[in-house]
């Protein structure tokens, strides 16, 4: 990288560098180099390949762990392999047969409608969070806090902390026994009928906070006039809300959306630290880990996750076809 | 509207809001009592009767001595060390290509990188694996790292939406002063572009810290294993002992909480600038 130096030069006479602040301290170049290539347009003076050396190993990272891995799962996906094997057998399109038509497998997409149901009722609680907050509020800052934390949390101690309160006399039993509605006590992840309720609901606990900073910083952005404005035109809390906060953070819930169907598609630590799969709560990312790693199938492996890929590529698209939208460019 | 009404709106508005902020408490500091109770005391107790002894500490020693929590504290800190250091120069030097240079397949490489944000991780590691496998890095933390700083097209974004509010006649006059390419970078880009590399810091150090699947699929090693995975583990030996593993729980959510209530202001704005940019 160093040669591209070279292609800069010293100029004795140039006028003094415009107030450039804090930047100003800029080590004189050699002063070999020659001239007039120095200053022909913004941006591109000097060697052609300078952009591709900065390039080089962001790219190559890019295209090692995701160009390459894409390409390889379309392939693996059709044959056979192992994992381990030097050959790879084709075997066209059985794998994607299989996965369709074993309901132990297809019903990992089953599970994750929990979570996405689930995301949707961590969305709503956001909003209206992010809403009453939005407004003034006593201890405003520590509500915001304390709703906001357990998003920070690692996920093995979320995973540990719901396992206590889910445990047969845990937590949730002690609460539901204090208030006499020890009817209701389950076998909260014992259960195959419960159980990815349980799981939803953890998953809501950990992530409502970052939906609800995203909406409020959406909410306090709208300036305050707007409100006063609406407020002498008679407007209410409701009509406030409808006509001012809901517009301007649709391209949040645009997001949000987008961030729930794959997230809700990617669980993994919750279940698999809780159930570690059982009783029915196999998420898409514990089932792949298990055929691929533990039962050696990669191949059939693979062809979930081609599936899933597919899946997740097609809701985006339509998704960015409803809410065609200038600001979601990234998930 | 009348009185009445806006009080009891004031007032359900003041309800919801301890009530949810009790559902995040709770569940957190029933581990916090169960931590500090003995064994037999915490299965003849209930969770939320109040610990005999409120500085007994037994459970802690426990945990960081034969839970391998020092270990795992430091595996972490080389990870983010290492992770966090790569992210930011990996991603300042692609966003001062991309934002400053015009060259010929520039639409192509910004393409390649969008079409990336698409393809969700967790769909591709069944492949992703075989290529850890095949560069000698599976349980290394090499394999850790090269996902970390691999897998992170946020971090670029964020740098690229910075750097474009950052104006080119700072580089422009440093070219005139006779600064190449790297001098820009490294005098001027870098600098300017701070407040953006404190958000990814946070964002990225956060997310390194409580990332399990990579450290759990890649590093089996226990000798390599990192805060997560070490608290992971303690499912198995201590399976029985919530007292100690409630301990883990509490030692591992510690310097999260201190970092929150250090850096509320940057961590509110980083995750928001993080997921809309």
């Amino acid at each position: 990288m160093t040669d591209t130096s070279k292609s800069a030069r010293p100029e004795p006479a140039a006028p003094p560098a415009p107030p450039a602040p804090a930047a100003a301290p800029v080590v004189a170049a050699p002063s070999a180099g020659p001239s007039a290539r120095a200053r022909r347009r913004r941006g591109t003076w000097g060697w052609a390949g300078t952009p591709y050396l900065f390039l080089l190993v962001p790219i190559l990272l890019l295209v090692l762990f995701t160009y390459i891995p894409v390409g390889n799962m379309f392939w693996y996906s059709l044959t056979s392999w192992d994992g381990l094997d030097k050959t790879k057998d084709f075997v066209g399109i059985d794998n994607y047969v299989e996965v369709f038509t074993r309901p132990e497998l297809f019903s990992v997409f089953v599970v994750s409608l929990y979570y996405l149901a689930g995301s949707f009722v961590q969305m709503a609680l956001a909003l209206y969070f992010a809403t009453i907050l939005s407004f003034s509020t006593r201890f405003r800052n520590l509500f915001k806090g304390i709703l906001f934390f357990p998003y920070l949390i690692n996920g093995v101690a979320i995973g540990l902390i719901f396992m206590y309160f889910f445990k047969a006399g845990g937590t949730l039993d002690t609460i539901l026994t204090l208030i006499h509605a020890d009817g209701l006590i389950q076998q909260w992840t014992g259960n195959p009928d419960v159980v990815n309720f349980s799981l939803a609901g953890a998953s809501v606990w950990r992530y409502m906070g970052l939906n609800f900073v995203l909406f409020l910083g959406a909410i306090q952005s709208i300036p305050g006039q707007v409100y006063e404005a609406a407020e002498l035109d008679g407007a209410n809390r409701w009509h406030q809300f409808r006509y001012i906060i809901a517009p301007s953070i649709k391209p949040i819930i645009g997001l949000s959306f987008i961030l729930a169907i794959s997230g809700s598609l990617a669980v993994f630590e919750i279940p698999f630290i809780m159930t570690g799969g059982a009783n029915g709560s196999t998420t898409f990312v514990i089932k792949t880990m298990s055929l691929a790693f533990q039962f050696s199938k990669v191949g059939l492996a693979s062809a979930m996750a081609v599936v899933l890929l597919v899946i997740v590529l097609l809701l985006t698209w339509v998704q960015r076809k409803i809410v065609p939208d200038e600001k979601v460019n990234l998930t | 509207m009348s009185v009445l009404a806006t009080k009891t709106a004031t007032a359900s508005k003041y309800v919801t809001l301890v009530v949810a902020s009790l559902a995040a408490l709770v569940p957190i500091l029933v581990i916090v009592v169960a931590s500090l109770k003995g064994h037999d005391e915490l299965l003849t107790t209930g969770p939320f009767d109040a610990p005999a002894n409120w500085l007994n500490v037994d459970n802690y020693v426990t945990a960081f001595t034969k839970g391998k929590m020092v270990q795992g504290f430091a595996n972490t800190a080389i990870l983010l060390l290492v992770s966090v250091t790569g992210t930011i120069l990996i991603g300042t030097m692609a966003a001062y290509a991309i934002d400053r240079f015009t060259f010929r397949l520039k639409k192509t490489v910004v393409a390649a990188f969008l079409l990336a944000t698409l393809v969700p991780g967790v769909t591709t590691q069944v492949a992703t694996f075989q290529v850890i496998n095949t560069l000698g890095l599976y349980n290394t933390r090499g394999a850790a790292i090269a996902l970390f700083l691999g897998t992170d097209i946020v971090s670029i974004y964020i740098f690229i939406q910075f750097l474009g509010s950052i104006p080119r006649e700072l580089d422009e006059a440093a070219v005139l002063d006779g600064a190449n390419h790297v001098t820009i970078y490294r005098r001027i880009i870098l600098p300017l572009l701070k407040p953006a590399i404190a958000t990814v810091v946070i964002i990225k150090g956060i997310a390194i810290y409580n990332e399990f699947y990579i450290p759990f699929l890649y590093m089996k090693d226990t000798d390599l294993g990192v805060i997560s995975t070490a608290l992971y583990r303690f499912k198995g030996p201590f399976g029985a002992q919530w007292e100690v593993i409630s301990a883990g729980v509490v030692i591992v959510i510690i310097p999260t909480l201190v970092i929150f209530l250090l850096l509320q202001r940057f961590i509110y704005n980083g995750f928001t600038s993080g997921a809309t940019k």
